[in-house]
C-alpha cells in the first residue's frame, strides 16, 4: 500500500482522547505519526455510542428484542462510556484553546454543582459553594461556622504560591491539609464538601497526608476559578458528547499529516535490541470478508492504551458504573438540564465518593426528554457491587433503563517505557473531570518526548515553540 | 465562530458548514482554493494546516459564509470521523472525469452521506478536470435536465477519448442521470480553468433553505450548529486576561 509510509517518528494505538491529544500535538510539532486504533470508530474507552450500540454492549435485553426502538433514533443518542466533565479552566480546556480544537466543537455550562449531605431520605442537596460570599448564604453550615468558611475561603482566594507571604504562616510544602482546617476551626462536614466538592478528592488520605496541603489549596482554586468563568459550575461539556473530543483531536493530528486508520489490528510489534523497530498490522472492515490488507512500517516509538499492552500494564482499581436513563431531572437540582452530584464517602459509610454526572437534550446527547445519569464510585469489595452503587441510584427516582457491567479495572504501565520505547497511557480513573488526564498526556509526553509539553501558543508557533 | 447571530442586517447572513469528500487527488482543495482565492497550483501537495477554510457566496436576498470543511487525508483509509459530517449542510462530492475509480468512490460518498449526515443536507456532485477533456469551454452547469441532444455529445466525447486528446471516462450523461436518481445538484468542472466553479458554489448556496438555517439550533440532532450561537453556549477562546493569576475565592 503506497499510501503508508515505511517508517513513521512514532506510532500511536487506540483513539482514546490521550491518544488523540499526544498524537495531535505531535503532528503539529512536525513528527509524522501513523494512528491506529482496532475499532471502527474513534474514542476508545472514552467514546460517546448511540442507543443501540449500548444495549447490545451491555447486552441487557433477550434476543429478538430491539429495546432501544421506543427510544427514537438511534443516533440522536451520544451516552458517554466515561462520566466526566471538563474544568472549565482546566488544563484540557487549555489545551483545547492553545490547539484551536476549539473550532471544531461547542460547549455549554453543566448547570449545577450538588453536593449531599446526610444520607438515606433525609439527606440534605445543596449547590456546592464556590466563594465566600456563597458561603455565607449555604444551608450546608451554620452560623458560625460559615463565618470560618468564609475566612478560610478567603485566604485560600488570596493565596499565591510564589509569595511565602500569603502562606498564613504556615510552612505548605510540608504541613497536611488537617492543620490548615485545624488553623481555621472548620467542623468535620465543612472539611468534607470542601475536600470532597471543592477539591474533588475521592476518599480522605489527602487529610493527613504531608505536603499535600498546597495541593489541596491549588485544587480549591481550580474549582473557583472554573466556577467563577461562566456562572453556573465549574463544568463545561461539549455538544454531542465526550466522543467529540478525541475526534477534534484526530482531526488536528490528521490536518498536519497524521495518517488515520481504524479497523486495523496489530498483528506484532517488531523489536531490535530491546527497543521498538516496527509494526506488522492488518487492516479490515467488519464487513469485509477477504482478509484485509496487511502492511509494515517501521518505527522507533509506539505510544498506546492499556488494552493494546495486556502483559505490560497492571490493574490498580476497579471503576464500578451505572448509565441510567431517566425521563425527568433529578430531584434537588433545581430541575437542572445537567448536574454533578457528589456524594461524599463519609456520608453513606463508604471509603471513595460516588459521584452522579447528568446531561441531556440540552447538549444534544439524547432526544427531548431524557436525561442521562451516570453514577459511578471505586469498587471497594469484591461482590455486590450494585449496592455500593445503591446511595447514587437512590437520588435518581425512577429509572427508565439502567445499564451497569462488571467492574470496570483500572490500568496503569508497568514501566515508564524509557527501555523500549513504548509508551502507555493509563485508564481514565474515576475522577470526575479530565485534570489527571491531562496530566498523564504531560507525563507521557515528557517520558516519550525527554522534554516538558507546552502548549500555548502551539498552534502560531508550531515548531518554534515548546522545545525549551 | 458565527458572525450571524446579529438582528436583521441589511442582508441576513448565514454561515453554511460545507464538507468536501471524494478520491484522494481529485482536486478537491484546489475547487476550494479556486472559489475562495480564485487561485490554481499545479501539483498542489496534499491538503495541510487548514482547519477550514471560509468564502462568501452573495445571492440577490442574503449572504452564505461557507465553512469548507477538508477531509485532511482522514478519507484514505475510511477514517472520517462523525464529527466531519456532524451539522454539515452542504456537501460537494467529487471525482475526476478521467478517472472511473474515483467515480465509483464519489457514489461510495453518497451513500455515506445519506446514511450519516443531516437528512436535508444539499449534496452537489462535481466531475472534475474537464481541462483534460476537449470540450473545457462547454459549460454544463445547472441541474436541468438533459437533453438528448447534450447527452449524445457526452457520450461522443467520452468513446472518442483517445484520438483526440481527451482523456474523459465518465461522460456528461452518466455523471447527471447518476445525480438525478440520487437527487444531487451536478455540474462538470476545472479548477484549474475556473470553468464552473463559482457556480456550483453559488447553486448549494442558492439550494439551501432559509428555514433550515434559523431552525436547526433547536433540534436535538438537526442540521447546522454554527449558524448562531445560542446564549447558553460558552466561548472558550474568550479567556479572561490573567484568569490563572486571581482567584474568585
Amino acid at each position: 500500500m503506497d499510501e503508508i509510509a515505511p517508517e513513521y517518528d512514532v506510532v500511536v494505538l487506540g483513539t482514546g482522547l490521550t491518544e488523540c491529544v499526544l498524537s495531535g500535538v505531535l503532528s503539529v510539532k512536525g513528527k509524522k505519526v501513523l494512528h491506529i486504533d482496532r475499532n471502527d470508530h474513534y474514542g476508545g474507552e472514552a467514546a460517546s455510542v448511540n442507543i443501540e450500540a449500548l444495549f447490545k454492549k451491555y447486552g441487557n435485553y433477550n434476543k429478538g428484542e430491539e429495546p432501544w426502538k421506543k427510544y427514537g433514533r438511534v443516533n440522536d443518542w451520544n451516552v458517554d462510556l466515561v462520566p466526566k466533565l471538563l474544568m472549565s479552566n482546566g488544563e484540557l480546556t487549555n489545551i483545547l484553546v492553545s490547539t484551536d480544537v476549539t473550532r471544531y466543537l461547542e460547549f455549554k455550562q453543566i448547570a449545577g454543582s450538588y453536593v449531599q449531605q446526610g444520607s438515606g431520605p433525609k439527606a440534605t442537596v445543596a449547590k456546592v459553594p464556590s466563594d465566600a460570599n456563597e458561603a455565607l448564604r449555604s444551608p450546608l453550615m451554620g452560623l458560625w461556622e460559615k463565618r470560618r468558611a468564609k475566612k478560610f475561603l478567603e485566604w485560600v482566594g488570596a493565596f499565591k504560591e510564589d509569595d511565602p507571604a500569603t502562606y498564613g504562616g504556615l510552612d505548605l510544602n510540608k504541613c497536611t491539609m488537617r492543620e490548615v482546617y485545624d488553623k481555621f476551626g472548620l467542623e468535620a462536614t465543612t472539611k468534607d464538601f470542601i475536600g470532597h466538592s471543592m477539591a474533588l478528592y475521592q476518599t480522605d488520605e489527602y487529610i493527613n497526608e504531608k505536603g499535600a496541603a498546597k495541593e489541596t489549596i491549588l485544587r480549591i482554586r481550580l474549582y473557583a476559578n472554573s466556577m467563577a468563568r461562566y456562572g453556573k459550575s465549574p463544568y463545561i461539556y461539549p455538544l454531542y458528547g465526550l466522543g467529540e473530543l478525541p475526534q477534534g483531536f484526530a482531526r488536528l493530528s490528521a490536518i498536519y499529516g497524521g495518517t488515520y486508520m481504524l479497523n486495523t489490528n496489530i498483528d506484532e510489534i517488531e523489536t531490535e535490541g530491546g527497543k521498538v523497530s516496527g509494526i506488522k498490522a492488518t487492516m479490515k472492515e467488519s464487513s469485509d470478508d477477504s482478509k484485509g490488507m496487511k502492511f509494515s512500517t517501521k518505527t522507533k516509538k509506539i505510544i498506546g492504551d492499556p488494552s493494546y499492552f495486556p502483559r505490560k500494564v497492571q490493574v490498580v482499581g476497579h471503576l464500578l458504573k451505572a448509565i441510567c436513563i431517566l425521563t425527568h431531572p433529578v430531584a434537588n437540582t433545581d430541575n437542572s438540564d445537567s448536574a454533578q452530584f457528589i456524594i461524599p464517602q463519609s456520608q453513606v459509610g463508604r471509603k471513595n465518593d460516588i459521584y452522579i454526572a447528568i446531561v441531556s437534550s440540552a447538549h444534544n446527547v439524547c432526544p427531548k426528554g431524557y436525561y442521562i445519569a451516570i453514577v459511578s464510585t471505586i469498587a471497594e469489595g469484591s461482590s455486590n457491587h450494585h449496592l455500593e452503587l445503591q446511595p447514587g441510584l437512590d437520588r435518581l427516582g425512577k429509572i427508565e433503563e439502567k445499564f451497569m457491567g462488571p467492574p470496570i479495572p483500572l490500568y496503569e504501565p508497568l514501566e515508564s517505557g524509557r527501555n523500549d520505547n513504548v509508551f502507555i497511557s493509563k485508564s481514565y480513573d474515576a475522577t470526575s473531570h479530565f485534570e489527571t488526564m491531562t496530566d498523564d498526556v504531560r507525563d507521557l509526553y515528557r517520558r516519550a518526548e525527554q522534554e516538558e509539553l507546552v502548549v500555548e501558543g502551539l498552534r502560531e508557533g508550531e515548531q518554534l515553540v515548546g522545545q525549551e | 465562530m458565527a458572525d450571524s447571530a446579529g438582528a436583521a442586517p441589511p442582508k441576513p447572513s448565514s454561515s453554511v458548514k460545507l464538507v468536501l469528500l471524494g478520491e484522494a487527488a481529485v482536486g478537491k482543495s484546489s475547487l476550494v482554493l479556486r472559489f475562495v482565492n480564485n487561485d490554481f497550483q499545479e501539483n498542489k501537495e496534499p491538503t495541510i494546516g487548514a482547519a477550514f477554510l471560509t468564502q462568501k457566496s452573495h445571492l440577490p436576498h442574503r449572504t452564505i459564509k461557507f465553512e469548507i470543511w477538508d477531509t485532511a487525508g482522514q478519507e484514505r483509509f475510511a477514517s472520517l470521523a462523525p464529527m466531519y459530517y456532524r451539522n454539515a449542510q452542504s456537501a460537494l462530492v467529487v471525482y475526476d472525469l478521467t478517472k472511473p475509480t474515483s467515480f465509483v468512490k464519489a457514489k461510495h460518498w453518497v451513500a455515506e452521506l445519506q446514511r450519516q449526515a443531516s437528512p436535508g443536507i444539499v449534496i452537489a456532485l462535481v466531475g472534475n478536470k474537464l481541462d483534460l477533456t476537449n470540450e473545457s469551454s462547454d459549460t454544463s452547469g445547472t441541474p436541468s435536465t438533459t437533453t438528448t441532444e447534450g447527452a449524445a455529445e457526452g457520450e461522443e466525447n467520452a468513446d472518442a477519448a483517445e484520438e483526440n486528446g481527451d482523456a474523459r471516462k465518465i461522460s456528461t450523461k452518466e455523471g447527471r442521470e447518476y445525480a438525478e436518481e440520487e437527487g444531487l445538484l451536478f455540474f462538470e468542472t476545472s479548477a484549474k480553468s475556473g470553468v464552473n466553479v463559482q457556480g456550483v458554489f453559488t447553486a448549494i448556496a442558492n439550494a439551501i433553505p432559509e428555514t433550515q438555517m434559523k431552525t436547526s439550533k433547536t433540534q436535538a440532532a438537526g442540521g447546522g450548529t454554527q449558524t448562531a450561537l445560542g446564549a447558553e453556549r460558552v466561548n472558550l477562546n474568550k479567556r479572561a486576561e490573567g484568569a490563572k493569576e486571581g482567584c474568585a475565592c
